[in-house]
């Protein structure tokens, strides 16, 4: 995650406190969700952005997942999300951040 | 379907794109510099990783670049690339050149009109000396180079060699910093040399251009003026093109596509005769993604410089051009989504001729190489656009979701071109879409490419243009 | 997912930008702190 990101995240979280918080992803593939959860769980895996050693245990989702996209108005998720649903496969994506959460 | 011969069209020329192999630039990419002022230690990883000019040469997606391979052809050769070297490959292209480091050095002290760049003399003599203008090179000692980098001057290595040393453009002017500079002399440079072997390859002299448009992305200025610009103007007097001026076009990685539509439209309305459209490399934006390439014992890929020249001219007949009446632009007001996007970008113009997402028989998307992106968990980006177009044409009962597959394949191609900003944006295709359609192995193809506004926080929009090139008889 | 809790979107380019994912959450009731795309390329 975009090091500038993290850095808006870590005063999110000093702000509201990461009881309070949820990341939504937006992710084309899978590729780097797993990155990404880890970053906002564990801490930065590459140790070089501002959450390096910061586990900040935020539970994280992808809006394509079932029970995120599930709590979407209709109208709204066919109008904004149906493309993305036929070109995004969130399975892989919602495994992994499946096993991200369960470990929080 | 709306009759072709009355569409409105202008002429492509000629293309030509050149990759210029500058691995011991790397070092000075954006990301590169910050991780290894960050990780010293990385730094010996990073030299063990770059790669000699001959594999650079032979590395499958950069024959495509150049034209002596098909995208097709890419898409069935087995990954990964980087372990499958080319036989027999040239730096000579169909349309392009693989440019060698030294040659590249040669041609930054051309272009050099303020004496920044000071070359070691038994390096000049040795290496250099047969293809530069002798004029423009100011020579050094060794001793003399070294005191330059002492002093502050950016040293220019060519493999362990300190060759040459590039001073700042002002002491205190942050956006005349050698760094800098060195960004935008390359752009320059390499732009510069699209046009020269464009120019020579179409047998034209330069003194015939009217115009040069630059689509360029770094930002040419002071720090009264920081992206003052018109880099156009320094390529046109680079390339010769004595009775040219020019202006640049600033958008992003759509930056080409609007530049070739404004291009267009000086010759559609009569302004200007013969345009060229060109773009120099992006130094920036070499070895962004290095450290998933070292982690993965990968070679760096990005260790090139890609840069395009493009000559527009009214339309003749059997030629392929760029349909003026096909150009779409992403409007304000449709937002950001993928779905808007596919709809502003392709469905609607397409249906202003009369035709469907699936008439046009190639859609070039941005053309990023996979092997460079993948790594990094940034995905395939041409694969994930052709799902987008495939998605809408599921939408509109065009296709059934299980062909969707079959439309990728069949009207899109895999990504080849290096992560260098505007260039891998559709019109890297240019050149195999000339080819194809003079073949008539396609009636048309419709190039589409988005700018990330968001990236230079004045906007949260993204952006887009594309356009449909065909040929006249079809 | 819980409700009350404040959302981060980050979106990508590509995939589903973070406008769209804010505007969908927000239409599900959720409250949107901090949204933005990445580019990845």
């Amino acid at each position: 995650m975009n090091f500038e990101n993290q850095g808006v995240i870590k005063r999110l979280a000093d702000q509201y406190g990461p009881e309070n918080l949820t990341v939504v992803l937006g992710n084309g593939e899978a590729g780097g969700v797993e990155v990404f959860a880890e970053t906002v769980t564990e801490g930065d895996p590459s140790y070089a952005g501002p959450l390096a050693g910061v586990a900040l245990k935020i539970p994280v989702y992808h809006i394509l997942e079932d029970e995120v996209i599930a709590t979407v108005p209709a109208e709204l998720r066919e109008q904004k999300l149906q493309l993305s649903s036929l070109v995004i496969d969130v399975e892989p994506m919602q495994d992994a951040l499946k096993a991200s959460r369960a470990k929080l | 379907m709306t009759d072709p011969t009355r569409a409105l069209r202008v002429g492509i020329e000629g293309v030509w794109f050149s990759l210029t192999h500058v691995p011991d630039l790397v070092r000075y990419g954006s990301k590169p510099v910050r991780e290894l002022r960050a990780r010293p230690a990385l730094q010996a990883q990073l030299a063990k990783r770059l790669r000699g000019f001959a594999e650079a040469i032979a590395y499958a997606p950069h024959q495509v670049y150049i034209g002596n391979i098909t995208p097709e052809k890419l898409g069935a050769i087995e990954k990964p690339w980087y372990a499958r070297p080319i036989e027999n490959a040239t730096p000579e292209g169909r349309f392009g050149d693989v440019i060698e480091q030294d040659a590249f050095y040669t041609q930054l002290c051309s272009a050099d009109r303020f004496d920044l760049v000071t070359v070691e003399e038994h390096w000049f003599h040795e290496r250099a000396a047969g293809q530069a203008n002798r004029r423009r090179v100011r020579l050094g000692s060794s001793a003399e180079i070294e005191l330059r980098c002492a002093e502050g001057a950016l040293p220019l290595i060519s493999g362990e060699r300190l060759i040459g040393a590039f001073e700042p453009g002002h002491e205190e002017d942050a956006n005349l910093t050698a760094e800098v500079l060195l960004e935008n002399l390359a752009a320059k440079a390499t732009a510069a040399h699209s046009l020269r072997a464009l120019l020579a390859r179409v047998k034209l002299d330069s003194g015939e251009i009217d115009y040069v448009i630059s689509c360029s992305e770094e930002a040419v200025g002071d720090r009264y003026n920081r992206g003052g610009g018109n880099l156009a103007k320094a390529i046109a007097e680079e390339a010769g093109c004595e009775n040219a001026s020019g202006s640049d076009i600033k958008a992003f990685c759509a930056g080409p596509m609007y530049a070739i539509v404004h291009g267009a439209s000086l010759i559609q309305s009569g302004v200007a005769r013969k345009v060229a459209v060109v773009a120099g490399g992006s130094l920036a934006k070499l070895g962004m993604k290095f450290e998933s390439h070292l982690r993965n014992n990968m070679p760096v890929l990005e260790d090139v410089l890609g840069s395009f020249a493009v000559l527009l001219t009214p339309a003749k007949p059997a030629q392929p051009g760029i349909r003026l009446d096909s150009v779409a632009f992403h409007p304000v007001r449709a937002g950001s989504s993928p779905q808007v996007m596919a709809e502003v970008l392709a469905e609607k113009p397409l249906a202003r001729l009369g035709m469907k997402l699936t008439d046009v028989d190639r859609y070039a998307v941005e053309l990023h190489n996979p092997e460079i992106t993948v790594p990094s968990g940034s995905g395939d980006v041409p694969r994930t656009n052709y799902l987008t177009l495939a998605a809408l044409a599921v939408m509109r009962g065009l296709i059934h979701k299980n062909q969707m597959e079959d439309f990728v394949r069949a009207r899109g191609m895999s990504g080849y071109a290096p992560t260098q900003g505007h260039i891998p944006s559709a019109i890297v295709y240019l050149g195999h879409a000339l080819d194809e359609l003079r073949s008539g192995k396609i009636r048309r193809a419709l190039l589409m490419a988005k700018g990330s506004l968001f990236l230079g926080r004045m906007t949260q929009l993204s952006d887009g243009c594309s356009f449909l090139i065909d040929r006249h008889d079809v | 997912m819980q409700k009350g809790r404040k959302i981060i979107a980050i979106g990508e380019r590509d995939g589903v930008p973070g406008p769209v994912i804010a505007e969908c959450l927000e239409g599900a009731g959720y409250e949107v702190v901090f949204q933005v795309t990445e580019c990845f390329v």
